[in-house]
């Protein structure tokens, strides 16, 4: 709601500019204040609105991934699975099995991880420094694992239509206890240092408090919306991947302040990690190497073998191929070649996979859905994140639309902060978990 | 409800109002006409069919094609677990339409949006203005005649504060 | 005064003393935000270049630090800032967004920083890895060091 400061009222306006220490981006609040007391304020978004939606007319739908991955950036890997399973569902087509395992445990990495920096900027704000430091450890323990398979820590295009990149690394497993236990520690510190901290309680218990029925009304989704009491989570509601299959329960708050919210992601943080533990025990095993001879040939000598005869046997691919060889490629990818490009082994000594290499990349062709249009939600840091994408049959998107969930929670911060005082703006403001990326888009 | 009742509740209870009625798995897709959006909106939200929570509210430009605007709603019951799309076609040369923010709170700043990327006016909506990009920027982004990479750099003619 | 002994001394302890106490101011907006986290963190120190305390304010900062996408309706905002800085004062362009407009090339986004305030250092990434960040400070350490003070205030006119 706007407002206009009326002069007889002897206010301050006061401005918590887009640039504040309070990391969450850019917003602007504009707030009238008698005293300390807000009497009305104003929320100023887009000061990150990077044309998102535009761009991804302009991009076919194989090369606009990169740009889903800096939506939601603390999540990264979440944006990519909706965008993926959206389009998924437009071609009608299914991962493999150990693809949808290894994208449950990306994504539950990346919640992890999203939660871990709400809370560890939430308790910075509050002047908890200590809760900051002891989880961006955690963080990067968990960024370790996402870095080994698919070599960025953050901004990965992992998860792409039909499948994953590359499988697992060989060797993710020490370092996936390793986060887990780490994080399981670090949990249980910011419990002891936050929980019962008189300071926390004071600002956070009963503050930015909101019904359920207002929660729905200003489409609250996500820990937001449960800590409330309203028991919606995506994963539970409308199932994706192989939720189903998984034992997690969902925490729901009582009060719906920013208390309750702070212990929704605690406590979903403690549900991320045993799907986690679960994912990686269920995880299908690879499918079985054909023997033969296995010394890998270089990739000059396959060409040149593969001018007279089929190459059989491994190829020693680049050290940025890994994981994306012929014998796994079946487990990571759909054998469809119509939405997938084709292992690079194919590519470079066979006549068809070259075909279907160039026909992929090739202006006009490529991905070239029927036309018509999906809505996909999956559940993402702050709630339902969904993507609506219109195809008219070319290979660029007519429209593509994303359901950013924390263009709904900040909504409602006008009403959450009014008659409060300007200190209860931070915590408020830290336990919604606002992301500037996928609030402006 | 089943989604084959509910279509055929609408259709009793709006005769002529539903321009097409199909199913999406477990979900609905609605087309509707103009005139009644607000009226099968707010039955949509109500008993029985406790569409409570409006997910997502967009603009798809069609006016090369079709010479319209569509203006895409969606709307999830958190009892049943199902959501509906509610889509209806705008003219393109009267994007004037009826403001939601009476029935939910969010269809404010979602209906800002639009207005802000499309330049379709809201009637009723309690302020209207740009959202995301800034105060005395020219021309509606997302519209298919603004080329992406139009620049309209913001000048503040030397001062800065 | 002439270029003297006592002068290029004065200099060098200068130069030594600013480089290492920097306050950097973090304009973050975007998605470097994250590993601008990690490098000011435990794993990935800032502290230990002598640049780990973060000011808050403009007004107490020499080193602006620009980090994450600056879009068209940001841009103005970002120049009051770079103006409320007292001299000495740097700029570091974090991420290639700030760069060059990145992967947005659209009408939404500014292409480089350097369109709008004077630049120090360029770190490109998408985002940089922390190592990358520790580099480019270390750059910008070693220009701090060679900057020469200006002896306006003793030249005879």
């Amino acid at each position: 709601m706007t407002f206009e400061p009326r002069p007889e009222r002897n206010s301050m306006l006061l401005n918590l500019g887009p640039s504040h220490p309070a990391m969450h981006g850019t917003v602007r609040i504009m707030v009238e204040l008698e005293g300390e007391r807000i009497l009305n304020s104003e929320v100023e978004i887009g000061y990150l609105h990077r044309g998102f939606e535009k761009t991804c007319e302009n991009r076919t739908y194989f090369t606009l991934l990169p740009y889903t991955d800096r939506l939601n950036y603390v999540s990264p890997l979440i944006n990519n699975a909706g965008y993926a399973l959206a389009m998924e569902k437009l071609l009608g087509i299914e991962a493999p099995e150990r693809a949808q395992y290894i994208r449950v445990l990306m994504c539950e990495l990346s919640r992890i991880s999203d939660h871990l920096t709400s809370v560890a900027a939430m308790g910075m704000e509050c002047g908890a420094f200590t809760v900051f430091l002891y989880m961006m450890k955690a963080r990067e323990y968990i960024w370790d694992v996402i870095e080994f398979t698919t070599g960025a820590r953050m901004t990965a295009s992992y998860i792409r239509i039909g499948g994953v990149r590359a499988d697992l690394h060989p060797d993710y497993r020490a370092a996936l206890e390793k986060a887990v236990r780490e994080t399981r520690k670090v949990l249980k510190d910011v419990h002891g240092l936050l929980d019962g901290n008189k300071i926390f309680l004071d600002r956070t218990k009963g503050l930015g408090a909101l019904t359920p029925e207002e929660a729905v009304s200003y489409g609250w989704t996500g820990p937001c919306l449960r800590s409330t009491g309203v028991r919606y989570d995506v994963r539970k509601s409308r199932p994706y991947l192989v939720y189903d299959r998984l034992d997690f329960d969902v925490p729901l708050g009582s009060n719906g302040d920013n208390y309750d919210r702070y212990m929704v992601r605690m406590m979903e943080l403690d549900q991320s990690l045993r799907i986690v533990e679960q994912t990686a025990a269920a995880l299908p095993p690879r499918a079985p190497i054909a023997a033969g001879d296995r010394r890998p040939v270089e990739p000059s000598e396959a060409i040149r073998i593969s001018r007279g005869q089929r190459v059989v046997g491994p190829v020693r691919l680049s050290p940025n191929l890994e994981g994306s060889e012929k014998d796994v490629y079946g487990d990571i990818q759909t054998a469809d070649r119509r939405w997938t490009l084709p292992p690079k082994e194919d590519t470079y000594t066979t006549m068809e996979g070259l075909i279907n290499h160039f026909l992929f990349f090739m202006q006009g062709r490529g991905i070239r859905p029927p036309k018509g249009e999906v809505y996909f939600s999956v559940e993402g840091g702050n709630g339902e994140l969904g993507y609506y994408i219109v195809s008219d049959g070319t290979d660029r998107p007519y429209r593509l639309h994303l359901r950013a969930p924390c263009f709904h929670i900040v909504s409602a911060l006008e009403r959450l902060i009014k008659g409060r005082y300007v200190a209860d703006v931070i915590p408020t403001f830290g336990s919604l978990n606002m992301i500037g990326g996928e609030l402006d888009r | 409800m089943e989604p084959e009742r509910v279509i055929g509740d609408l259709e009793k209870r709006f005769p002529g109002e539903i321009v097409e009625a199909s199913r999406d798995g477990v979900d609905l897709v609605l087309v509707i006409r103009l005139e009644a959006l607000l009226r099968i909106m707010g039955s949509l939200k109500e008993p029985p069919y406790s569409y409570k929570l409006l997910l997502d509210l967009t603009c798809v430009d069609f006016r090369r094609d079709a010479g319209s605007f569509e203006m895409v709603y969606h709307l999830y019951s958190l009892d049943a677990g199902r959501r509906v799309r509610v889509k209806v076609r705008l003219p393109a040369d009267a994007p004037l339409m009826d403001s939601l923010a009476s029935l939910w709170r969010n269809a404010n700043w979602l209906e800002r949006e639009v207005y802000d990327m499309f330049g379709v006016v809201f009637k009723g909506h309690p302020d209207l203005k740009r959202i995301l990009m800034y105060d005395g920027f020219e021309g509606f982004p997302l519209r298919k005649d603004y080329p992406l990479r139009r620049r309209q750099p913001k000048a503040d003619k030397g001062n800065t504060t | 005064m002439s270029e003297g002994y006592l002068t290029t001394k004065f200099e060098d302890a200068l130069g030594w003393a600013r480089k290492f106490s920097l306050f950097h101011y973090p304009f973050i907006t975007a998605c470097c935000g994250m590993e601008y986290m990690s490098t000011a963190c435990a794993h990935f120190d800032l502290d230990r270049f002598g640049a780990g305390l973060t000011r808050f304010s403009p007004r107490q900062a020499d080193l602006l630090l620009v980090v994450g996408t600056i879009t068209m309706k940001l841009a103005p905002v970002l120049r009051t800032v770079y103006d409320q800085m007292a001299e000495p004062k740097w700029v570091v362009a974090f991420g290639t967004c700030t760069v060059s407009g990145g992967i947005y090339d659209n009408y939404a986004v500014v292409q480089g920083i350097d369109s709008v305030i004077p630049v120090d250092v360029y770190i490109p990434g998408c985002p940089p890895r922390p190592e990358t960040v520790l580099d480019g400070l270390l750059k910008l350490q070693e220009k701090i060091r060679k900057q020469k003070q200006d002896w306006r205030w003793s030249r005879k006119e």
